[in-house]
């Protein structure tokens, strides 16, 4: 089973961004399971959502304290919560910055860690380009699809027409490419699945 | 307002009898055809205002809907003495569920009709005055906001006779209920704002709003049918004296109800879409006292101590409401 | 059809093929969603004939059902926690009457303090109301048991409520097989009232009982509910020859064949604790689960049979009878009573305080070695709970007992759970 956890703030679309996470390892035949940090949260205010994905029934129903990814939709959040709280040591770190994780201040976070799993990306810039809103997640959900190949690009493609219609379907299929060509040339290999990985160990 | 096309002249009474009409315009309740919708045998006391209101109305309302009619009754004295297991008074199809909420079930019933496509199905509800003013108000006004296809009757004997006599919302300052009771140096019932719910039923914009009296049958009559003519949320308030409650002669209930208008203790009118667009007017005007001194529930006001100034509050009451509706006509009739 | 959805939204779908007549709707978290999905769904037509009728409360959507069923129309509503207990009197008028209605109870805390989060203690109030109520342990669950539900509400004019877990399963996208309406309408027979307002066969319905006939009509309600216990499995494997599935029924086991222990839940934790006893099996654990679906009726016999084998049973509930301990775990000790049966209850999850597997294996062994207290308090911080005891013991004016406790945890807004 492989978890993620969303950071971001209220009215970002975390919670949306779980669920087309779920509704993308769906369409590739996986049990998904995508469920918000249930507050009463505002506008503004941090939230949480999370995701699993596994080839069997997902039965488990407890928060997610141990991700394998954590997925960070604002990094204004990094001075006020722990984002990376319960971070598996080999897990991904997919953030919203035009900053690097150098430049974030997260190289001691990175130290004994596989760093090649640190990844950020100007999602918002991209939201603003494409869909003229400045939302992040779905060109993150599709530089962590590049980032960590547990989903792929298609899926991506899919649940966003499941989820827009029409113009804001095509500006966000457009964020979402982009998104995943720029998180790919950053990267220097391209993950197989990591659940793939799990299945054969 | 065109509900009694003649005119009766008589003098000592208005009670002339539907022989001297044509029978076109005789009363509903007068001739054979009435529906009989609450059966004889029923367990209200002598003399009650609210039988007679809601036999009144309900005829008129089947008469109105030509037959195709569902009520929906709250709690109280109605519901108790026509139905006691496994008897049943209602000639019609009736429910009774909660003490507060008729109005929502109503609405229900009419939802129901709509969803089956049985237009011709129409729908009342009905409660006292305890059940409609005060704990089935949040109801009632639901109902109102969303313009329910429902008739509301409410029979306003001014307090909550079912239990013992209480005080409610509708009883008016002064007067002795077991909760209100006439001691200490302002005895009876405390003068309050008042909570006109035919007013607050008129500020909801619904189509129609009229009050009544068991006084004037034919007035009453032509509101409920008029009521039935239309469709949306539609309300009637009708005024049911109680002779165990008000400690009247129950030969008096209809004289009472008779007094409280033509003093303008309560007023007669009718109301569409928030405006009024008639009234009852007053025929012969009378002083407050000859409506409360007959009523036990305001011996505290006269007799060895009399409080004067507190009648002549509830004078003032009445001046108001004829000023207001414009109660007293110069072409009286 | 396979689909990845929200729990309320594939709920909605479901009732939306139960072809309801009349929905009333009050908008009360966690529960809001199902109705607003049916709602779009009769404003878009694709629910028709159907009417949806905002009301102005929880009381009203009550009163609302029981004047649409009342007059032959399937009539269904939703709420949660303090909706319920507002329309508490209409819940107990609605099974008096034998209106069988069908409502969603997305399960929710009840207040003071406010909480928006899952437990059971909102249905569990209304154990009494005489409404059936049948717990889903999966958002599939949820959706069959609305199937189930109105189908053995009709047929025995009983209402029921479908209670699933408020936020873990009403907000969780997850894979969800909506069925067919030709299967639904096949299942489904259309609703054929015993009682029905119609002018044209004049009947009174409410009308006042007295001593000499309110126990014959209580106690006929109590049959009805005996007769469900009949029904239930029946329909249970009606709805798998139908929809070729298994849910719904009166209790589920799992892997309790040789347990000498056996856990006992309801609702959607029973996943949380079937994963922890895999766990469990795997190093060596003979310890099972029963998961109990039909809260009212409660099913004895049912229970009693599948404990027979155990040595001691643990009932894990998320509700709590202040100045007693559980309130299901009362119902199982019951079942068991006469066999020796050694029991412990755990109460959990309150206000929706995450059950964590590693919380379960620390709990189940001591429960297989009995070392358990007879009633236990999952997670507890005691040292809040003492502290907030020695200060009202110090000092009268202590304050108000939930803001101290919340300053001696010193939470923000930073939790994932």
């Amino acid at each position: 089973m492989f978890q993620i956890r969303v950071h971001g703030r209220g009215g970002q679309g975390v919670v949306t961004a779980a669920e087309m996470l779920s509704v993308a390892a769906f369409e590739e035949g996986r049990h998904a399971q995508a469920f918000p940090s249930f507050g009463s949260e505002r506008t503004g205010a941090p939230v949480v959502a999370f995701c699993r994905i596994s080839d069997k029934e997902i039965r488990l129903r407890e928060p997610i304290m141990e991700p394998d990814a954590v997925i960070i939709q604002d990094p204004t959040l990094l001075h006020q919560i722990d984002v990376f709280a319960g971070l598996k040591q080999d897990g991904y770190v997919l953030l919203n910055s035009q900053h690097s994780i150098e430049e974030l201040g997260l190289s001691e976070l990175v130290k004994d860690r596989r760093a090649e799993r640190f990844c950020t990306l100007h999602a918002t810039e991209l939201g603003l380009k494409h869909v003229g809103r400045p939302i992040p997640n779905v060109p993150l959900l599709a530089g962590f699809a590049a980032l960590s190949g547990i989903i792929r690009l298609e899926s991506v493609i899919l649940a966003i027409n499941e989820k827009f219609k029409g113009k804001v379907a095509l500006g966000n299929i457009a964020a979402a490419e982009e998104a995943y060509q720029l998180v790919r040339q950053m990267m220097n290999h391209h993950p197989t699945s990591p659940l793939k990985e799990e299945e054969h160990a | 307002m065109g509900f009694q096309p003649v005119k009766f002249y008589q003098t000592g009474t208005f009670t002339v009898g539907n022989r001297l009409l044509a029978p076109i315009d005789r009363s509903l309740q007068s001739g054979q055809m009435r529906s009989n919708s609450i059966n004889s045998g029923h367990r209200a006391c002598q003399g009650c205002g609210e039988a007679l209101g809601a036999r009144y109305a309900i005829d008129a309302a089947v008469a109105g809907s030509d037959g195709q009619l569902i009520a929906a009754n709250a709690t109280g004295c109605l519901e108790v003495f026509s139905t006691p297991y496994p008897e049943s008074s209602w000639q019609l199809p009736w429910i009774h569920s909660l003490f507060g909420n008729a109005a929502a079930v109503a609405t229900g019933i009419a939802a129901a009709m709509k969803v089956k496509g049985k237009t011709d199905v129409r729908v009342v509800a009905q409660g006292g005055d305890g059940g409609t003013t005060d704990i089935g108000f949040g109801c009632l006004s639901g109902m109102f906001e969303r313009n329910d296809d429902v008739l509301y009757i409410c029979y306003d004997n001014e307090g909550y006779m079912n239990t013992g006599v209480q005080r409610s919302s509708a009883t008016p300052p002064a007067a002795r209920t077991a909760t209100t009771m006439p001691v200490g140096p302002a005895p009876g019932n405390v003068f309050g704002q008042g909570k006109n719910v035919p007013e607050i039923a008129m500020a909801h914009g619904i189509p129609y709003v009229a009050t009544a009296t068991v006084a004037d049958l034919r007035d009453l009559e032509y509101k409920v049918r008029k009521a039935m003519t239309m469709h949306g949320a539609r309300y009637i308030h009708i005024f049911v004296p109680c002779p165990l409650g008000w400690g009247t002669a129950s030969s008096d209930t209809i004289r009472m109800a008779r007094l409280a208008k033509e003093s303008g203790m309560f007023p007669v009118f009718e109301a569409e879409h928030g405006e009024v667009t008639g009234v009852l007017k007053i025929r012969r005007k009378v002083p407050v006292e000859d409506y409360l001194m007959p009523q036990k529930r305001f011996a505290h006001l006269f007799g060895k101590n009399p409080h004067p100034e507190t009648v002549a509050r509830l004078q003032t009451i009445a001046d108001r409401n004829i000023r207001k509706y414009d109660l007293l006509n110069d072409e009286a009739n | 059809m396979l689909k990845q959805t929200e729990g309320s939204k594939a709920v909605a779908e479901a009732i939306g093929l139960c072809r309801p007549e009349v929905i009333c709707a009050y908008p009360i978290s966690p529960q809001t969603h199902i109705v607003e999905a049916l709602g779009e769904m009769v404003k878009s037509g694709e629910l028709a004939p159907c009417e949806f009728i905002n009301v102005e409360s929880e009381f009203a959507a009550m009163s609302v059902a029981i004047g649409a069923s009342a007059a032959g129309a399937r009539a269904y509503t939703a709420t949660a926690s303090q909706g319920l207990l507002f329309m508490a009197e209409a819940v107990y008028n609605a099974s008096g009457l034998g209106l069988p209605i069908v409502m969603t109870v997305a399960n929710r805390a009840i207040g003071a303090p406010i909480n928006i989060w899952n437990d059971h203690s909102d249905s569990l109030s209304q154990r009494d109301s005489g409404w059936m109520q049948l717990f889903a342990e999966t958002n599939q669950e949820a959706v069959d048991l609305h199937i189930q539900a109105f189908r053995l509400a009709e047929e025995l004019s009983m209402p029921i409520m479908v209670c699933m877990d408020g936020f873990i399963l009403t907000h969780a996208f997850e894979r969800i097989d909506i069925p067919e309406q030709n299967q639904v309408d096949s299942y489904l027979p259309p609703f054929d009232p015993r009682q029905v307002l119609d002018p044209a066969e004049p009947v009174s319905i409410g009308a006042m009982v007295g001593p000499e006939a309110f126990m014959e009509v209580r106690y006929l309600a109590h049959a009805k509910q005996m007769q469900a216990i009949e029904r239930i499995p029946q329909l249970a494997a009606e709805f798998k020859q139908v929809f070729g599935r298994d849910s719904g029924g009166l209790i589920r086991t799992y892997r309790i064949d040789d347990a000498e222990t056996v856990i006992i839940a309801m609702g959607s934790v029973l996943g949380t604790i079937k994963d922890t006893v895999d766990e469990m099996r795997e190093a060596g654990h003979k310890i099972g689960v029963l998961g109990i679906i039909s809260y009212r009726p409660f099913p004895l016999d049912q229970v009693r049979a599948a404990l027979k084998g155990c040595r001691r049973f643990l009932v894990l509930e998320k509700s709590l009878a202040v100045g007693m301990g559980g309130i299901v775990a009362t119902d199982v000790r019951m079942a068991v009573s006469g066999t020796g049966l050694k029991g412990f209850t755990a109460i959990a999850g309150l206000g929706g305080r995450p059950i964590t597997k590693a919380s379960l294996h620390k709990l189940f062994r001591q429960a297989e070695v009995e070392a358990l207290p007879p009633v236990t308090f999952l997670d507890l911080d005691w040292d809040v709970v003492n502290k907030q005891l020695e200060r009202e013991r110090q000092t009268r004016h202590s304050g108000p007992i939930a803001e101290n406790v919340l300053h001696d945890k010193g939470i923000v807004s930073a939790k994932f759970g």
